[in-house]
């Protein structure tokens, strides 16, 4: 890290930012009408894509998963050969899409209300189009605007951020360059309103002590993206919710 | 060379010029209300434990019924009730019945005794009826039905026991949210445009010619496919109305015979192709919505 602080003597990261300042967040809902749900999610460069299909009948291939009293999630996870800064070619069962795959099928199962969709199947298709870190975030992010966006029963909006640890400060929402630079990096998905951590993922090491300060640096961040994302659902609704009521 | 449209690069922020009035609108985990007297309805839930509060689990609007409460989302899939009509495509032939599907969240079900024979007999279903379901209904066919039971798994059986209903020969499908369709008496309608329209409750949309000539005689079953030719008058009307209905289905207006009629009364000074575009999509669903609003101010008929 030889001349490259994460933090800059007047308290700024490298891109400008306070450590507890998010990136623009934009987003958008029904962004193809041949899914049940689907959305988009820009939170600064890294963007991603979400559609949701279901809940359906199970598809051939998923048949043995199917369970009687619940709804089987599947979830896909792709990146696009142009979304790092080296276009490279991912095949869609390499370990890295499997282990995303796995973790964001982990944390819909807990807030999606499952028990209401026996036997049928719901498909979460992520594809990202830009990754500028915090991947997982911001396909947890789309993923709930799409479920929302298909009407899916979910306990609560799930929202999720990453936090480092850099000099005793925090900073939320890691881009991919500070991702690079070795610090540990906590990512943690929440239900904001009901206050309750359902996925949390740490890479690298840190002291027992600083864990603490992480969990809290997260939340915040998490309820901040709530608070934007939340703005723009209700928004959604009242625009097309006034069209409903008309007979 | 000279008919080229260029859209300009902005962002356009759909003016909503119409008042929400005084809906409640809720997102999931918000809380409804904090009352225990309520029943809980569909789109809501109960953590239980000491919490007795009521949440809501989809983002939509609150409907309260006496002391039912139920949330409402903007668009779900199919849920089937008795007496629905339906519009399926054959996913499966299997021993005694059809798969079909109707964007629900299983399969329907037709069973072979739910069907007319050909000929109008009324027998037991025998072998040779059972080789021969691919006869009547193929996979890929479309066809229109009505929901006959709903099952305990949720699973709709379908019937086709009346000339109204069977296999769908020649016109268009159009594919919307079943929550923009209304509810009403009837759903099959011969518009005074010229066509007519099946508006089946699970979203699926079939526009075709009006027959005139009575073809379906009484022992056809509804089987029987009519190839002729459709001129190209009548092929207009079609795309006309298909566009019509989804400029109105993407600004989420409810969908029933009125309304589509008077999207394509306003219609009708642009060309077909025309009603792709955002600009007059939006032009035709406004005076829509102007020409329903004053329907209803005139006579307050549901």
């Amino acid at each position: 890290m030889a001349g490259f602080e994460l933090i800059s003597d007047e308290g700024y990261r490298f891109d400008g930012r306070k450590p507890s300042e998010l990136r623009r967040v934009r987003c958008n809902m029904g962004v193809f009408t041949q899914a049940d749900g689907s959305a988009y999610i820009e939170q600064g460069n890294t963007k991603v894509l979400a559609a949701i299909y279901g809940p359906h009948e199970a598809s051939n291939n998923m048949r043995s998963k199917v369970c009687l009293d619940k709804c089987f999630i599947n979830c896909e996870f792709s990146q696009a050969m142009f979304s790092s800064a080296e276009r490279k070619k991912r095949s869609r069962g390499d370990r890295k899409g499997k282990d995303m795959s796995a973790h964001i099928k982990q944390t819909f199962e807990a807030a999606i209300r499952t028990q209401l969709y026996p036997r049928s199947q719901i498909d979460i298709y992520l594809q990202v189009l830009h990754s500028d870190g915090s991947l997982y975030c911001a396909c947890v992010n789309a993923a709930t605007l799409a479920l929302i966006d298909a009407g899916i029963a979910m306990k609560d909006y799930v929202c999720a951020c990453s936090a480092s640890l850099t000099k005793e400060t925090s900073l939320i929402d890691i881009n991919h360059v500070e991702e690079l630079a070795g610090c540990a990096e906590f990512s943690a998905a929440i239900m904001p309103k009901l206050d309750q951590i359902i996925y949390s993922e740490l890479n690298g090491r840190i002291h027992q002590d600083e864990l603490g300060q992480l969990v809290d640096a997260v939340t915040s961040g998490c309820k901040d993206i709530f608070a934007v994302i939340d703005r723009f659902v209700r928004g959604r609704l009242e625009e097309t919710a006034s069209y409903f009521t008309h007979s | 060379m000279s008919n080229i449209t260029i859209r300009l690069p902005s962002t356009r922020r759909t003016q909503n010029q119409y008042e929400t009035g005084n809906s409640y609108l809720v997102t999931p985990g918000d809380v409804i209300t904090e009352d225990t007297d309520y029943m809980r309805g569909h789109g809501t839930y109960c953590t239980g434990d000491a919490d007795d509060r009521l949440y809501s689990s989809v983002a939509g609007v609150v409907e309260r019924i006496n002391k039912l409460i139920c949330v409402r989302a903007l668009k779900s899939r199919y849920t089937g009730e008795v007496g629905d009509i339906v519009v399926g495509r054959v996913k499966e032939v299997q021993q005694k019945r059809w798969k079909i599907e109707t964007n629900s969240r299983l399969d329907s079900i037709l069973q072979l005794s739910s069907v007319n024979l050909p000929g109008g007999e009324l027998r037991r279903r025998s072998a040779t009826d059972e080789l021969n379901m691919r006869s009547y209904l193929n996979e890929g066919d479309l066809i229109s039905a009505e929901v006959q039971q709903v099952n305990v798994d949720g699973i709709l059986s379908l019937h086709t026991r009346s000339l109204r209903y069977g296999k769908l020969s020649q016109g268009c499908l159009v594919i919307v949210s079943p929550s923009l369709i209304k509810r009403r008496k009837n759903h099959i309608h011969n518009l005074s445009c010229g066509a007519s329209i099946i508006l089946a409750n699970n979203g699926y949309i079939w526009i075709y010619t009006t027959q005139h000539s009575s073809q379906t005689e009484e022992g056809d079953g509804g089987f029987i496919i009519s190839n002729e030719s459709i001129p190209i008058e009548d092929r207009e009307i079609i795309c006309r109305l298909r566009n019509c209905i989804k400029c109105l289905a993407k600004r989420s207006v409810v969908l029933y015979d009125t309304s589509i009629l008077y999207a394509y009364e306003a219609s009708t000074s642009y060309k077909v192709k025309q009603l792709l575009d955002d600009e007059v999509c939006d032009e035709i669903v406004n005076k829509t919505i102007y020409l329903l609003q004053q329907a209803n101010v005139g006579n307050n008929e549901y």
